[in-house]
Order: C-alpha cells, then sequence, then structure tokens
C-alpha cells in the first residue's frame, strides 16, 4: 500500500508504471485520475484544497486497507494533493492491482466514493467573480450506500 | 482540549485551532458552550446539520461523549476526490 498526501505534482503515467511493474500477482491494474475542472465558459483561476493533517492520511490508509482486504488486492496506491491548482491539474490519483479485473474496477470505484465524501478535504474554487467552497452533493453521499 | 475548524467554518470562526477548557459531556454540550460565546460562534455553530466532527480524528457523532478526547475538529461535509 502507499498513500501520500502532498502538495506537489505527481506524473500519473509514472506512478503507474511503477505500481504496476511492483503489483506481485496482479493480473489487472485500474487507475483512476481526478482532473481540476475548469467552469463552463472558464473563469476558474484556482482550486483550493484545504485538508486536515493527520486524520487525511489515517483515512486514507483505512479506506486502502479496507479495500485491500474485501477485494484481496495485490496492492493499492492512493496519491491526493492539496494547495492550489490550476485548471487540468492533476488531483489525485487511486490505482488498484488485483488477481482479476472485477475486483480492481470496483476497488478503484469504493476508493473513490470513500474519499470523496469521507475524507477530510475540502474544495474551494477561486474564479474572476470570487471565491466559493465546493458543495458536498446528495449523490455522493447515496453513493456510498453502494458498498 | 484542543478545537480545530476547517474550510467555511475556519473562515467563519477566524482561527483555524484553539485551546478551551472545558467539562462538556458530550459534542453537543460543547457547541452549546461554543455557541454562548458570541453571535459568531452562535451563527457558524446555528445548523448542526450542515457540519460534521471527528474526535482525535475519528469521525463521530454530535452526541458522542467527550471523556479521554484531545482533539475535536468540526468541518463542513467533505468534498475530496
Amino acid at each position: 500500500m502507499d498513500i501520500r498526501v502532498q502538495a506537489e505534482a505527481f506524473d500519473a503515467g509514472a506512478e503507474l508504471n511503477r505500481f504496476s511493474a511492483g503489483a506481485e500477482g496482479a493480473g489487472g491494474v485500474v487507475s483512476f485520475t481526478g482532473v481540476v475542472r475548469d467552469l463552463p465558459g472558464g473563469g476558474l483561476t484556482a482550486m483550493e484544497i484545504e485538508h486536515y493533517p493527520g486524520m487525511t492520511e489515517k483515512a486514507l490508509t483505512d479506506f486502502a486497507a479496507q479495500a485491500m482486504d474485501r477485494w484481496a488486492l495485490s496492492d493499492v496506491l492512493v496519491i491526493h494533493r492539496y494547495g492550489a491548482l490550476a485548471p487540468g491539474a492533476q488531483i489525485m490519483m487511486v490505482a488498484t492491482a488485483a488477481p482479476h479485473r472485477r475486483a480492481a474496477f470496483e476497488a478503484a470505484d469504493y476508493l473513490m466514493d470513500y474519499l470523496k465524501s469521507r475524507a477530510p478535504f475540502w474544495k474551494k474554487e477561486i474564479t474572476t467573480e470570487g471565491a466559493d467552497w465546493v458543495a458536498a452533493k446528495a449523490q455522493d453521499e447515496a453513493d456510498l450506500d453502494r458498498w | 482540549m484542543d478545537i480545530l475548524y476547517f474550510a467555511w467554518l475556519r473562515e467563519r470562526i477566524g482561527v483555524p485551532r484553539e485551546r478551551v477548557e472545558t467539562g462538556a459531556a458530550t459534542v453537543r454540550d460543547l457547541v452549546a458552550e461554543l455557541s454562548a460565546r458570541d453571535a459568531g460562534y452562535a451563527a457558524a455553530f446555528a445548523d448542526l446539520s450542515a457540519l460534521r466532527v471527528a474526535l482525535d480524528q475519528e469521525l463521530s457523532e454530535f452526541d458522542a461523549p467527550l471523556s479521554g478526547v484531545r482533539e475535536v475538529a468540526f468541518f463542513p461535509p467533505m468534498t475530496g476526490g
């Protein structure tokens, strides 16, 4: 398990290659990369991501351990950034390796749902008009019930 | 006990963390104590359904007991990913 919370940018391609090469016994690797989405028509200056140092690392490690156990994964990678990110920048990535594809897909989906609603991150959109905290969506909460 | 605030709650309260001496039995009692301080705190904690709480870095509930807890964090619903 490799869990990282960092301000620095990461190279998703290089991370995925390194992760895949190290995942013993895996028959498949699934990855998801989250990107800062600009507003329709532009106007987003930055996405500021705040987090709770200490709790963030604990929560991500906990979710990854649960996924490892539930889907008998070969390995899990979670990278999540904080700080001010420009539109188009990579925010986070999750990769899961498993003997068979279904487990890798489901575990990645599970991790994303928990990262969205249960990991202590908060997004603030800085636009040319001002700044606004991103509100959590009811759908994100409902997604957790799938697990 | 250390109290931490995040996101819009931090902005509204005006500090990211503070240390308080309290005999509050539950999170809800602690919120009542804080809200009684001034109108700013009262407004920030007016709608608890819009807030979440973590005790010693684990998500918890407003009815949870505070006995033995060292760090309480209040924040809006999380928006990671």
